[in-house]
């Protein structure tokens, strides 16, 4: 699960020690994937701003890369870094689910 | 099997296209495979075997077809699945090296997944259209597609994307196995069966009285005729067979030719000079009467023609029924060693009934003899029920391909038939019995032949001897004091011989006494005759002297006379 910044639809953003690798996976250009990549864009902004790299993969580009992390639904987010690997699916329309599945807020903790 | 490969040609020429699962019994069953091109269920609970029977359909496909396959393992790891199927013989890494099968474990833990919105499974999609079009696949696996449930919450999305699924595979052309676990009340957990409708597949494993039987049951077919029966089905380290119960009906050619049964006694007695070919014979009898050596001597005559003979042994080893059987004269190892006999060896307890049958059926299909022998059927215990079931099985199986099967069964003192021999007896053309006969403090061993369907055969008793050089017969004493055998024939063929002593002797003297009569009869008539001579030589001497006399008063009358007339004529 390398990180190898090649993919030609990679957006870095600020890549500093402790930040957040992410990696979204879609297929085409589907409403949901472009839901997920927008609404993932705003979460990152707003919670994570500056310690963040996006990497969005396509996979009707890159089938191969599906088995590498399991991808069964799709749209799947993947946060690679910081371990533990940790998994959203869906379009990422529910904020506060995405920031307890990254872990970026405890799950009791409920502010907006 | 002739008959059903003509279903297999009728079924392809009403258009049904099938795709051959290469496991044995199952294409027979489903009149030529699974329906090409489409997805099949197999369902059946923990254990079944849905695994090993998916990966075979998958391993056949590559290595007898021609067809690469994706397996999709929603349980094992692609690695635990390899050793796993290791243990059918299967090496599936090399398969995956040569590019002939793909293997992808699909892992879904459901812990680690949040879900945030809409979503589907377009993943699986891209992930199984990437590894059906990286080798050309058409056969796909996917097993056990229902563990989905557990991983995503959104059960009413995963019916809708498993119909979408199912129906994306008839598209790609792919013919699929999806596997489920057998569910309350229903074929699987889920309800998939209402998705993939085309073909189902119901495998059971049943344990009864310790003994576990697996079966299998084809309970849909769309478009196609198929068995309708539950099949008990085999699992070892050579794959997978399933025993198509109803394949044999009784159409099978009957041969007029016989068969030795390497006793040339025993031929005489059966009329027509040895068992028919192709014929299923019964030889019962008590412990230690040589039923084993009956068919051993039936397996060398086979073998000294060249025949191939197939010798199931239940109670005995190999090794052992050949020592064995070299003390009676017959050399089996010599058999062995030229390949024309194999033996085939197990303990009774080791499989259910029909697991053994399952296991004999594959031996028949593999080494293809032309007789084989089951020593002993009463090595089974079981219901009757079953084991008349499973022994018509095995006899029609032998049937239809034209093998004499040669079944001995253990008889107990008392009853007359036991369970096994009830229950067959009607199955068997020829039924030969032996038993002891028990006196004067010795057992001699009796023959009789209680049926052979279609031939004249002798009815008589006869004892018969194990020597170091094969079966003899004796002729059997039969009189009016029953049948006699060992030292009482002996005995009573000593009576006879005394008795007929007895009446040579009366013969004898009566002839010396006709002999003395008559003697005495000629003394009788020679002194009759001498008397009659004496009486003639006594009435010759009187007439002689009377002629004598006679003649002298004659000569004295003239003399007087002359003397007178000298007187008178002077």
């Amino acid at each position: 699960m390398v990180n190898d910044g090649s993919e030609p639809s990679v957006e870095v953003e600020s890549p500093e020690p402790g930040a957040y690798n992410l990696r979204l996976y879609v297929a085409g250009q589907t409403p949901k994937s472009l839901a997920a990549i927008a609404n993932l864009k705003a979460i990152c902004e707003d919670h994570l701003s500056g310690r963040y790299s996006i990497e969005v993969i396509d996979l009707t580009v890159t089938p191969q890369l599906a088995a590498g992390d399991q991808i069964v639904a799709l749209p799947t987010l993947v946060r690679t870094l910081p371990p533990p690997l940790k998994r959203v699916i869906g379009d990422l329309s529910n904020t506060e689910k995405v920031l307890v599945g990254l872990d970026i807020r405890p799950r009791l903790a409920s502010t907006s | 099997m002739q008959h059903l490969q003509d279903h297999h040609a009728s079924a392809a020429a009403a258009g049904l296209a099938k795709t051959p699962t290469g496991i044995r019994g199952l294409d027979d069953i489903t009149l030529g495979g699974l329906p090409n091109g489409r997805p099949s269920l197999l369902c059946g609970a923990a254990g079944c075997g849905k695994t090993l029977f998916s990966m075979t359909f998958l391993v056949n496909g590559v290595i007898a077809y021609d067809e690469p396959g994706v397996f999709m393992s929603f349980e094992e790891r692609a690695r635990d699945l390899e050793d796993n199927v290791a243990s059918l013989g299967y090496h599936v890494a090399d398969l995956v090296a040569a590019k002939k099968l793909v293997i992808d474990h699909i892992h879904i833990e459901h812990s680690e997944i949040e879900e945030s919105g809409e979503y589907d499974l377009e993943g699986l999609f891209v992930r199984l259209g990437f590894a059906i079009d990286s080798i050309g696949a058409k056969r796909v696996v996917l097993d056990t597609i229902e563990a989905l449930f557990s991983g995503l919450a959104d059960t009413a999305l995963l019916r809708a994307e498993l119909r979408r699924l199912f129906g994306w595979l008839k598209d790609k052309g792919v013919t699929a196995i999806i596997t489920a676990e057998r569910g309350e009340g229903q074929l699987t957990r889920f309800g998939i069966e209402e998705y993939v409708s085309d073909c189902v597949i119901l495998l059971d494993n049943r344990v009864e009285e310790q003994i576990t039987t697996r079966r299998l049951r084809v309970v849909k077919y769309r478009g196609s005729a198929h068995g309708t029966n539950e099949y008990p089905f085999l699992i070892d380290d050579e794959g997978i067979t399933v025993l198509p119960i109803t394949s044999a009906g009784l159409e099978h050619k009957i041969s007029q030719e016989p068969v030795s049964t390497g006793v040339d006694d025993l031929d005489a007695m059966l009329g027509a000079g040895g068992y028919f070919r192709g014929s299923s014979v019964l030889i019962s009898g008590l412990a230690g009467t040589g039923k084993s050596t009956y068919g051993a001597a039936f397996v060398d005559a086979a073998c000294r023609r060249g025949a191939r003979c197939l010798y199931f042994a239940f109670e005995e080893s190999p090794e052992q029924i050949a020592r064995n059987m070299r003390s009676v004269g017959f050399n089996l190892q010599r058999h062995v060693d030229s390949g024309l006999l194999r033996f085939e060896a197990a303990r009774p307890s080791i499989y259910g009934f029909e697991m053994h049958l399952a296991r004999m059926y594959r031996d028949i299909e593999r080494f293809e003899p032309q007789a084989i022998v089951v020593d002993p059927i009463s090595a089974f215990r079981g219901p009757s029920l079953e084991i008349h079931a499973t022994l018509v099985r095995l006899a029609d199986i032998c049937k239809s391909r034209g093998i004499t099967a040669v079944f001995t069964s253990l008889s107990t003192v008392g009853d007359q038939m036991n369970e096994s021999e009830r229950s067959v007896s009607s199955l068997m053309d020829t039924w030969i019995s032996l038993t002891d006969m028990e006196a004067n403090g010795e057992r001699n061993r009796v023959l009789y032949i209680l049926k052979s369907r279609g031939m004249s055969h002798s009815k008589q008793l006869r004892e018969y001897l194990l020597s170091d050089n094969g079966i003899h017969f004796v002729d059997v004493y039969a009189g009016p004091e029953g049948v006699l055998t060992g030292t009482a024939r002996l005995a009573q063929e000593a009576r006879e011989r005394e008795s007929s002593n007895a009446r040579q002797q009366n013969i004898q003297k009566m002839h010396r006494e006709l002999t003395r009569k008559r003697e005495a009869a000629e003394r009788r008539i020679a002194e009759l005759h001498a008397d009659l001579a004496r009486e003639e030589d006594e009435v010759q001497r009187i007439i002689e002297q009377e002629e004598t006399r006679e003649e002298t008063l004659g000569t004295d009358r003239s003399t007087m006379a002359t003397a007178r007339g000298h007187q008178h004529g002077q």
